[in-house]
């Protein structure tokens, strides 16, 4: 019962905070409202017993958004928040592609004929998932995620020559 | 390959310690004021943060031209909630209130929330100095973040688990601070950087009167100081689970020695802020990112290394 009442709420919210990042007039606004839609979505995870997932969502999105009002509101069209600003161009094609896709998905999923449960969830969902995506492939996936990071922490090494106060170290 | 972990029972609290865990979470958040006001010399330490609340309380909110109420409100908000949340997942003694699966990610992922809480009230109040602060703790965001995941994920790293009471009980004959001292001390930095606290409160700084808090006062203010030292006091007992073996030690019972061991790391967190002057931010991002993660990423090896010759 609280699970299906957790599911609505959530999924509700999901919907209606991506409502406002369309709807609100400032870019600081519109970044934490995709923020708190991405966290309900977090919650819906977390509901499917994927605790793992749900709560890395939440972590990766905060820090995703955070960085991104940085940049969203040096490069978009609201400076500094002062002028109204909307997220939407072309506001009769962008809404329609919208609701459509929306109507698209969601008939979708009830129309669609779902296979029945065979067999029970694995003790530990995050364990099974992890082997069904990655499976052998575990070695090559974390070498390549060192790699990858390495290459971050190198090149931001050889872009930061000089601190604020010039090149005095 | 391919073997399921066993998946152990949550060893959670009952119910009702939900309720209680703001009352202690402020408790030992007054002693760790009282404690500060000692070591900044002040007379009648134990008055202070009384005082201090009840000044705020009756003081006046003040209010900025065009400034994003709606955000400044949220962000000043989140950061006590955020601590609670965060602290949801801490080992009172044996049992957290809430003993999740991924106890370490939660906890890491409700830190991060100040990340944005800081930004949300620097930029809510449309001040220059407001924003300033906001973006200075935004900019050396992820210079605090990767070493603290790091460190953070090798203590798990070496229980094999995000369990909080599982990392507890892996330390059992042996404290995590022994085989991975790297990580705690990068740790206690980070976990002290991310609260803004000490040498690393270049977001609330003086020499930009006050940073993202400069025109918070009254409710707003106390909201958002008493938010940070939450979420301080919360980062410090964190350590304890993490790296100091939790509840163990000899004749006291678990809840007594959790209480000592967060005591002493909260004093050691207060002593640094005393101690040493406010950190120039790029020498410290640069540090960061050019000792601190790799050196942590080395100490996670280790640890790995040690894990699969012991298993």
């Amino acid at each position: 019962m609280l699970e299906i009442v957790l599911f609505w709420v959530l999924a509700a919210a999901a919907l209606v905070f991506g409502y406002l990042v369309f709807r609100l007039d400032s870019m600081a606004q519109v970044t934490f409202a995709l923020l708190a839609s991405f966290l309900a979505v977090a919650g819906l995870v977390l509901l499917l017993g994927l605790g793992y997932l749900g709560v890395v969502i939440a972590l990766m999105m905060v820090i995703e958004m955070v960085i991104m009002a940085v940049f969203m509101i040096m490069f978009m069209m609201n400076p500094a928040g002062l002028m109204p600003m909307t997220m939407v161009h072309n506001k009769a094609g962008s809404a329609v592609i919208a609701i459509g896709t929306f109507v698209v998905l969601a008939a979708g999923i009830l129309l669609v004929d779902w296979p029945t449960r065979e067999g029970e969830p694995a003790p530990d969902p995050t364990f099974a998932l992890g082997e069904a995506l990655m499976g052998g492939q575990m070695l090559t996936m974390m070498t390549l995620g060192v790699g990858l990071f390495a290459t971050i922490v190198a090149t931001v090494v050889l872009s930061t020559d000089r601190g604020r106060y010039g090149g005095e170290r | 390959m391919g073997e399921m972990p066993v998946v152990p029972d949550p060893a959670a609290l009952p119910w009702w310690s939900a309720l209680l865990l703001p009352v202690l979470l402020g408790f030992v958040t007054w002693l760790a004021l009282v404690g500060d006001a000692a070591f900044a010399g002040e007379r009648a330490a134990l008055a202070v943060p009384g005082r201090e609340v009840a000044r705020l309380l009756v003081g006046q909110r003040r209010r900025t031209v065009a400034g994003d109420v709606v955000l400044g409100r949220i962000g000043a908000g989140v950061l006590p909630v955020a601590a609670l949340l965060a602290a949801a997942v801490l080992p009172l003694g044996e049992r957290p209130v809430a003993d999740l699966s991924v106890g370490v990610v939660w906890f890491n992922a409700m830190e991060v929330l100040a990340w944005a809480a800081v930004w949300m009230v620097g930029w809510g109040s449309n001040s220059a100095l407001g924003l300033v602060g906001g973006y200075r703790f935004v900019a050396q965001g992820l210079a605090y973040e990767l070493p603290h995941m790091f460190a953070i994920i090798t203590a798990a790293l070496g229980a094999e688990s995000l369990r909080l009471t599982t990392i507890v009980d892996a330390q059992r004959d042996l404290w995590f601070v022994v085989i991975m001292p790297v990580a705690f001390v990068v740790y206690l930095m980070s976990a002290a950087a991310m609260a803004f606290w000490g040498p690393f409160d270049a977001p609330v700084d003086r020499d930009v009167a006050g940073g993202a808090a400069a025109e918070l006062s009254g409710v707003d203010r106390l909201v958002f100081a008493g938010g940070r030292w939450l979420l301080l006091v919360t980062a410090a007992a964190m350590a304890v689970p993490l790296f100091l073996g939790g509840g163990a030690g000899p004749l006291l019972p678990a809840w007594v020695w959790v209480a000592v061991k967060t005591a002493a790391v909260l004093a050691l967190l207060l002593w640094l802020r005393h101690r040493f002057p406010t950190v120039r931010m790029d020498r410290y991002v640069e540090f960061a990112w050019v000792v601190l993660i790799p050196l942590t990423i080395a100490q996670a090896l280790a640890v790995a290394l040690v894990v699969l010759g012991g298993a």
